[in-house]
């Protein structure tokens, strides 16, 4: 009797459950009180205060509460949910070849990075380096991660953001001041001998290096090297790389973001999405943008911010190809078989 | 030996007879003389060093940190957070109907390899095992390969209004494909033991098959049953790897409670990430007792009688 109580109540809860879980697949269109940012992996701290920012001057504007959802992981592997089928409203990935390769899914128009002042940056950020407290292995430059002794963690350049502009910065870090493409190669090829671990996204790498305690330098955003260090308790310290007696250099690290056409179009979200992303450019948001250490777009705010960055030489990454394209980067980088398969493997 | 022919023909699936032995009457014992004291304590005191350091400690280091801060932090980690409470939501969803598909699947795969004997039923009884000789993160890049918008069934669930990827239907599919083999390995053999031999009586007295499998056969195979869905439900609340893949890390839509303790570590949030972990934890734990209550009426043989009042 009892038993089979037990069974009816757990077989209606199946039941209920099942109903609601298809439900749940169901969309539902015009529902346009959502948007869904798919994002980064170290954004999260950033959109988490955009997000309420935003929610509050969109009510007082337009009377509607809007919830923003935000979805994080490796830039590259958020590029390539979106082209599955993730329906994201507005794409904030690492750089322009992970936004670009949405539109080739056919979801975003042509000449999308022209929709949004200053070529849809509503900030930049550059690559810096993470060291254990009083900088025991002495890393004060790139040249420095060459060294045997030196153990260098970074995330993945094929599905990360953070991997690729690391990866540049190390590349650039040689042709910049001068040097050749082969010098280039075998740089690069010798700090990549000794990267313990590859993680797939930002943040992983973050915990490899912060928590697990596992390399001596960590190539990271300047964001997530502030709120790294910061989250420490005084363990770990940031390092510009530069000669001494010379300005740091850099990578000039670009993060696009984009209304995701198609699925705007189709959930009924265009007006929000736009939104959300023209508010980006507003002076409160540039200034939570500079609180959480990016570069902001508005040379009034980033005037005001000035003492948080110091002044560095950041080279545009679509210098190190001669057409200046990012298509000709990922081909000649990152693409299947391409320069970092090519150091990556042999290292073995 | 004259007992041995006593012994029906047909009874290949009972338990053998033990042959009456003069020399050895009584129950037998281990012989406690055989090996020395100090091997035996050797090997007792290492089994529970390794016990306790692989298990034992990462079990306190869990509510250690989840009650660092108090219980009443403890609470607040766990409920105050709109996106923790969608995830253990979504897990109590999710989980149940995966394991609801599995009961169904698994009694029907059980039967069919238990009962007939067909061609290819090797392949099926592999196929079955092949969830958990696949990493599930690939089993979660075959349902985004299967179910993307640029493949056929993706494409026409997408025109039709339905989302299966990145969405709680994906989850359901990707927990219950790594999860199909518990129920399904655990009744085959229950199954197998039992024989055929009292649906084929109730058959010939008459019963449908519906009959049949209510009043036969899921009697006599609800422990082993029960035992499938409990592990099944165990591995399918905890489940990450696969649901990683198909869920799109949604917060607040598609987090699970596994992939919200990452998102929680991973933003600084120690304590409530292991503050959700012990939940986690406390689920495997109310498992351990289920299943410790249930394995000695798997041992015991199933009731004789066709007709049980």
């Amino acid at each position: 009797m009892w038993a089979q109580l037990v069974f009816a109540v757990a077989g209606l809860y199946v039941l209920g459950a099942a109903a609601w879980v298809i439900s749940a697949g169901v969309v539902r269109p015009n529902d346009g009180g959502e948007l869904l940012n798919v994002a980064c992996d170290p954004t999260r701290e950033l959109w988490r205060d955009l997000n309420a920012a935003f929610v509050r001057a969109y009510d007082e504007k337009h009377g509607i509460r809007l919830t923003v959802r935000q979805s994080h992981g490796g830039s590259g592997s958020q590029a390539r949910a979106v082209a599955d089928g993730l329906a994201a409203d507005v794409i904030t990935l690492a750089l322009w070849t992970d936004t670009d390769a949405v539109r080739k899914a056919g979801l975003i128009d042509a000449g999308w990075e022209d929709r949004l002042p200053n070529r849809s940056l509503p900030y930049t950020s550059t690559i810096v380096f993470v060291v254990r407290r009083g900088n025991p292995k002495g890393v004060r430059d790139w040249a420095d991660l060459a060294r045997p002794d030196v153990a260098v963690v970074t995330p993945n350049p094929k599905t990360s953001g953070n991997g690729k502009w690391s990866f540049l910065a190390l590349w650039g870090s040689v042709v910049w001041r001068g040097g050749t493409a082969a010098e280039a190669r075998e740089f690069v090829r010798g700090v990549y001998g000794h990267v313990p671990v590859l993680d797939p996204a930002a943040r992983g790498a973050t915990m490899t290096f912060a928590q697990k305690g596992i390399g001596d330098v960590h190539l990271t955003w300047e964001n997530e090297a502030h709120l790294e260090v910061a989250e420490a308790g005084g363990t770990l310290e940031i390092v510009y790389p530069g000669r001494p007696g010379e300005r740091p250099l850099s990578v000039l690290a670009e993060p696009h973001v984009a209304v995701v056409d198609r699925n705007a179009d189709r959930k009924g979200t265009r007006a929000a999405a736009e939104a959300y992303l023209q508010f980006l450019y507003t002076e409160p948001a540039q200034e939570v943008i500079a609180r959480h250490h990016h570069r902001p777009a508005s040379p009034a705010v980033f005037a005001r911010h000035r003492d948080r960055f110091p002044e560095m030489d950041l080279c545009r990454a679509t210098t190190l190809v001669p057409s200046g394209r990012w298509d000709d980067i990922q081909r000649a980088f990152f693409a299947e078989g391409a320069e970092f398969d090519q150091l990556y493997t042999k290292k073995k | 030996m004259a007992v041995e022919t006593l012994i029906p023909a047909s009874g290949g699936r009972q338990p053998p007879v033990p042959v009456p032995d003069p020399g050895a009457d009584g129950p037998r014992s281990p012989d406690r003389a055989a090996d020395p004291w100090y091997v035996r304590y050797a090997l007792v005191g290492l089994t529970l060093l390794i016990v306790g350091g692989l298990v034992g400690l990462p079990l306190v280091a869990v509510f250690h940190h989840a009650l660092a801060n108090g219980l009443g932090a403890y609470w607040h980690n766990l409920t105050a957070d709109p996106d923790t409470r969608h995830a253990v939501f979504l897990t109590l969803m999710v989980a149940p109907v995966a394991v609801g598909l599995n009961v169904i699947f698994g009694i029907a795969a059980a039967w069919v390899i238990a009962r007939f004997r067909f061609p290819g039923r090797t392949i099926l009884t592999t196929l079955i095992d092949l969830p958990f000789s696949v990493s599930p993160v690939v089993a979660g890049l075959v349902f985004v390969l299967l179910f993307s918008p640029t493949g056929p069934l993706g494409g026409w669930l997408r025109d039709n209004g339905f989302q299966v990827l990145f969405a709680p239907p994906g989850l359901v599919l990707a927990t219950a494909f790594v999860t199909f083999p518990f129920v399904a390995r655990e009744l085959i053999p229950v199954l197998e033991a039992i024989g055929p031999e009292e649906e084929l009586a109730a058959r010939s007295l008459g019963a449908s098959g519906w009959e049949l499998f209510w009043r036969i056969t899921l009697p006599n195979m609800k422990w082993g049953l029960l035992y499938g869905v409990i592990l099944c439900n165990a591995r399918a609340m905890g489940e990450f790897g696969a649901v990683y893949v198909v869920s799109g890390r949604i917060g607040g839509r598609t987090d699970t409670m596994p992939l919200r303790v990452e998102k929680l570590f991973q933003e600084y949030n120690t304590p409530a990430a292991f503050g959700l972990a012990s939940v986690l934890t406390l689920l495997a734990l109310v498992t351990l007792v289920a299943k410790v209550l249930i394995e000695p009426r798997l041992r015991e043989k199933p009731p004789p009688s066709v007709g049980e009042p």
